[in-house]
């Protein structure tokens, strides 16, 4: 079997055929990880014992007596919380960090039978765009070992692109799970906000934040999302989705209005992203479906207002970690401000010292309204801009990044130039609605991902839409480290 | 000195009785071992969230109404970032420019019968902090403590925080608001309100001025844990303030400590600088916005308030102030009288064996109105043989004693011992008749003026019934058979 | 470009310490983002309300009743340092 040629649904058919084992799905994905993870990195923790005994508790079932999905292997962003097992958030401060509870999607996965292979590395905390900030190694892209998978979800999306798993789970704040997946050719799905339990993710951006799907196939996100969707009592602020989400099978577009959000094509989109996007739009239209230019002139300030509530919630939730109750502690503080001040300054790294100020400043006496207020008051323009353009269309489309994949090191100097890459995807978190990047095809040999994004809780229609123009596209999906030998 | 007046404002914090904290499902607990009654979302732990105890808004929601305020028909919490080792969460949830109640007021009756008004600016939800153990020092505070210990079982109980306007101009007013305070909040079941174990807290704000100038600069004098320390600590704070305004000195806004123990205060002021708490919205709760429905039902559940209950008694029972008092004053002990009162005719009676009575014997056995092993229906029993004259006032008392004792009915025991008192004309005149033809001698010395005999033949009469006559109806029947 | 003294309040608020090098570049960046941000001054934001949270909720809450409450030793599990079942942090002073 060539897990580049399987997805979640294929493992799913092979257990409950009794084709394959538990066992050998499991080691199947353990000698790829074996395999590849020299070059790409994509894990910061591989539980090989624990997929194990998980697959053989599976093998003790028979088949019939097995949930759908019993089995089938998975990846897990170190961002979510995993009871008993090492979760770093990707950060030195979280080191050896064992929670005493499992997040509620985590639970869910865990009662649907599903084989936890390890935690997957990320920036620290969420926060980049290229998983460099990660406190403990590099991720690579499986497209180009040289370049980044995107971030901060990057080895999320690069188990997926190099088959070290068929699904994984992210978590998506700016488009920390659209990103990635355009930049490796992978799904990623951010829901709306509030369809999914944040009960264990530990959190970056409070009002932004949500958990979402990485694989191979649209049909094999909307699988992850039914899994993992649904109204939580411990988390206030979800809601659930108004149903399950079936799997999708539509072949055409007709009917269906998609409006092209006209401020993403401006100069910072690349051509070679321009040229993939707009074989998109012409398979769209081939479909069925009707495109039409929008405009939201509000986007252009999403990654300004973003960039002031985002690190503004940071700056708050990442105040828990001072060294008392878990996580690192410094040695040698004098009192207990040194050793917060020296805890905090050994355990964090560079970009999330810079979000925490940045955050603490907007928020501080006398800046309060001049920043916060003013980027809160933006979102409410933004949520505004969308709310008038899905009264004309059904579904908005754009480029999922302005750019490929980039090269490593090349924007760690310029942190500006980092946060400016997120332009097409934050506006989509600031509004709360639910946004995909599936693959579109390629640009100098690396992924482009296409970007839709529909009204809030349209996650069965954007599904369905999604996989009607995937089948449309068909992009290869197998990078050169498939031929990679050891 | 003359011319110098306070300006006091008090912060209540009250800790409610619900029975988890206000953010997580741990048991709200009192002298537990440390870190028992905790879980990851009050431990602070990465990816935890609060999710908001309905009970406590109830409770918060009470409290608001009966201090006469208006409910905000949408209430947020808000976040106050600091770090400190008992926050957990290196932020405390609490409410900051749209609290739950705004703009109540409490009227406060002295002991010489005048009110003062005092209003309240606003009540607000939040929750608790850890609690925080010095170790290492030889005082247990943390001058001179080496290191310190932190519990958590303590953090997440909820808390309402009351803030008065400043409209209190003495220490005694200020204990007279808090102890008016603490009985309203008895009154609401909705907290122990005990400030030695913490469930009641006090901070007090405190300037002073020369009367008719504005406001002077304010200290503020923290974690007062009893009525008499905050009436102390602010009469000699209060003094220092115009000692050294006197001397010429300013004062300084700053945070102060009074310790009971050498009657001094001392500065808290810190090297660090004042707060910046940068609130701003809490962004894993939602709004909370109670409707018109809500709020009817809370205030209608509201119980009756002391004023009020004092002056229904006195018009409706015809009880004395002092009756009234403290009948109004203890909840459970009204309710016991009211109760009484129901079943016996005798308003005065009942109101007497409430107060005095009964009261006597909870004190002296320790217990609560709850906890009395006489029921209000048993009393109500025992006062109906005293009021028909089954039993003497002494006699009545003794049986009481044995009711507390034994749990039983009056009936039973008055039956069993045989005691009620001889009430029988019938049965009595004959004795009577009896016993004055047997004593025609001091028959013809009571005939002849000597009232002082009759006393002889009561006691005559007394023994045959061993005490149990009834002695009105004795002394009338002698009269009558003697006098013919 | 954010003061020298401002930076440093703000660290001060954050626990945060940054020396020499470190701390310019920060200064550098910080004032560099700061600026960026101010392009929200040119909307008009007047007559619209601030947005806390995108999709509208109310009124969640919890009913009052108890949850299992953590083992003590797993409470204390990931303690840096303890004593008496109780967190230990360095003197407050």
């Amino acid at each position: 079997m060539d897990p580049f040629t399987l997805t979640a649904h294929d493992c799913r058919e092979l257990l409950s055929s009794g084709r394959v084992s538990a066992t050998e799905l499991a080691n199947l994905y353990l000698d790829q990880i074996e395999r590849v993870e020299g070059d790409v990195g994509a894990f910061l923790l591989v539980d090989r014992e624990g997929a194990l005994a998980q697959a053989a508790a599976v093998d003790a079932k028979a088949p019939a007596d097995r949930l759908p999905w019993e089995g089938v292997p998975i990846g897990l962003k170190d961002l979510l919380c995993v009871e008993g097992m090492e979760t770093t958030c990707g950060s030195r401060i979280l080191k050896g960090y064992r929670p005493p509870y499992d997040a509620t999607v985590v639970a869910k996965l865990r009662a649907a039978g599903l084989v936890f292979l390890g935690k997957l590395n990320m920036d620290e905390f969420a926060m980049g765009s290229s998983t460099e900030n990660s406190g403990y190694h590099l991720t690579r892209n499986p497209w180009d070992l040289e370049r980044v998978p995107g971030g901060s979800s990057g080895g999320s999306a690069a188990c997926v692109a190099a088959a070290e798993a068929p699904w994984s789970l992210g978590s998506d704040t700016g488009g920390s799970i659209r990103q990635p997946a355009s930049l490796c050719g992978v799904v990623g799905l951010k829901p709306t906000y509030g369809a999914v339990s944040r009960y264990g993710l530990v959190a970056f951006a409070s009002s932004l934040d949500q958990i979402g799907p990485f694989a191979r196939t649209v049909r094999d996100a909307a699988a992850l999302l039914d899994l993992i969707a649904g109204g939580d009592p411990m988390d206030s602020t979800s809601l659930g989705l108004p149903g399950p989400i079936t799997v999708p099978d539509r072949t055409d577009l007709g009917g269906l209005r998609f409006g092209i959000i006209r401020e993403y094509l401006g100069e910072a989109c690349e051509p070679g992203v321009r040229a993939v996007f707009d074989d998109a739009v012409a398979a769209i239209q081939s479909l069925g479906g009707v495109c039409e230019e929008v405009s939201l002139p509000s986007v252009e300030k999403g990654v300004a207002a973003y960039y002031i509530i985002a690190p503004a919630e940071a700056s708050s939730n990442l105040a828990r970690f001072d060294g008392v109750r878990y996580g690192h502690r410094a040695a040698g503080g004098v009192d207990l401000l040194d050793m917060y001040n020296r805890t905090r300054s050994e355990g964090f790294g560079d970009e999330v010292k810079r979000r925490i100020m940045i955050g603490t400043y907007v928020l501080s006496a006398g800046y309060y309204e001049a920043y916060y207020g003013q980027a809160q008051r933006t979102r409410t323009l933004i949520i505004e801009d969308f709310r008038r353009a899905f009264g004309a269309v059904d579904y908005l489309i754009s480029p999922t990044s302005p750019t490929v994949a980039f090269g490593v090191g090349e924007r760690t100097q310029d942190p500006l130039a980092m946060y400016l890459s997120d332009l097409c995807t934050i506006p989509v978190n600031l509004a709360g609605l639910p946004g995909i990047s599936i693959p579109g095809g390629f640009a100098g040999g690396l992924p482009v991902g296409i970007q839709l994004v529909g009204p809030h809780f349209s996650e069965q229609g954007l599904l369905d839409a999604s996989y009607a123009l995937e089948q449309r596209l068909d992009v290869r999906s197998r990078p050169p480290i498939a031929e990679v030998t050891r | 000195m003359n011319d110098w007046e306070a300006v006091i404002g008090l912060e209540i914090h009250v800790q409610l009785a619900t029975a988890t904290k206000m953010f997580c499902g741990c048991p709200v607990s009192f002298g537990e071992p440390p870190n028992t009654r905790v879980c990851p979302v009050c431990l602070g732990h990465p990816g935890t969230l609060p999710v908001t105890n309905e009970r406590a808004v109830e409770y918060a929601a009470r409290i608001a109404l009966a201090l006469d305020c208006s409910i905000a028909p949408r209430t947020i919490f808000h976040r106050k970032n600091y770090f400190y080792a008992d926050l957990p969460k290196g932020y405390q949830i609490s409410q900051f420019d749209l609290p739950l109640g705004l703009g109540g007021h409490l009227d406060v009756e002295l002991d010489d019968g005048s009110t003062f008004h005092v209003g309240i600016t606003r009540v607000h939800m939040e929750e608790d902090a850890g609690k925080l153990v010095h170790a290492g020092g030889a005082t247990g505070r943390i001058h001179g403590a080496d290191h310190s210990l932190v519990d958590f079982n303590r953090g997440g109980t909820p808390l309402v925080e009351i803030v008065s306007e400043p409209d209190l101009r003495t220490p005694e007013q200020a204990r007279s608001f808090l102890t008016h305070l603490r009985s309203l909040l008895q009154h609401l079941d909705v907290s122990d309100v005990n400030m030695e174990e913490g469930s009641l807290r006090c901070d007090a704000n405190v300037s002073v001025r020369r009367r008719g100038a504005p406001f002077g600069v304010r200290t503020e004098l923290k974690n007062m844990n009893s009525f008499r320390y905050l009436q102390r600590g602010l009469e000699v704070e209060i003094e220092r303030q115009i000692e050294a305004l006197e001397a010429g000195e300013t004062i300084v806004q700053e945070t102060v400590h009074f310790d009971p123990v050498s009657g001094r205060i001392s500065s808290l002021r810190s090297k660090e600088e004042s707060h910046d708490y940068r609130y701003f919205p809490e962004p894993d709760l939602v709004p909370i916005e109670l409707d018109e429905a809500y709020v009817q039902r809370v205030r209608s559940s509201l119980p009756e308030f002391p004023a009020a209950r004092r002056e229904r008694l006195q018009q409706h029972y015809g009880l004395s102030p002092y009756d009234a008092g403290v009948l109004s004053a203890n909840r459970e002990l009204g309710d016991y009288f009211e109760r009484v009162a129901e079943l016996v005719n005798d308003d005065k009676l009942s109101a007497n064996w409430v107060t005095g009575n009964l009261s006597g014997y909870l004190n002296a056995a320790g217990l609560e109105v709850g906890e009395s092993t006489v029921t209000p229906e048993a009393l109500a029993g025992l006062l109906r043989f005293l009021a028909d004259g089954t039993l003497s006032g002494k006699l009545a008392k003794d049986v009481f004693q044995m009711m507390t004792e034994s749990g039983r009915e009056a009936a039973d025991i008055v039956a069993e011992r045989g005691l009620g008192q001889i009430s029988d004309v019938g049965e009595l005149e004959a004795m009577i008749a009896g016993i004055v033809d047997a004593n025609p001698g001091p028959a013809e010395d009571f005939r002849h003026g000597n009232d002082r005999v009759l006393g002889f033949f009561v006691g005559q009469v007394m023994k045959q019934t061993k005490g149990q006559a009834n002695p009105q109806l004795v002394n009338d029947l002698l009269r009558r058979r003697i006098l013919g | 470009m954010i003061s020298r003294e401002e930076v440093e309040h703000i660290a001060r608020l954050a626990r945060l310490s940054f020396a020499g090098e470190e701390f310019e570049r920060l200064r550098h960046d910080l004032s560099q983002i700061i600026e960026y941000v101010q392009i929200l001054g040119e909307l008009d934001l007047s007559g619209l309300a601030p947005t806390a949270h995108a999709v509208e909720l109310k009124n969640v809450l919890r009913p009052d009743e108890p949850r299992p409450c953590l083992a003590h030793e797993v409470a204390m599990a990931n303690g840096p340092a303890v004593e008496d079942g109780q967190f230990v942090v360095p003197r407050i002073g």
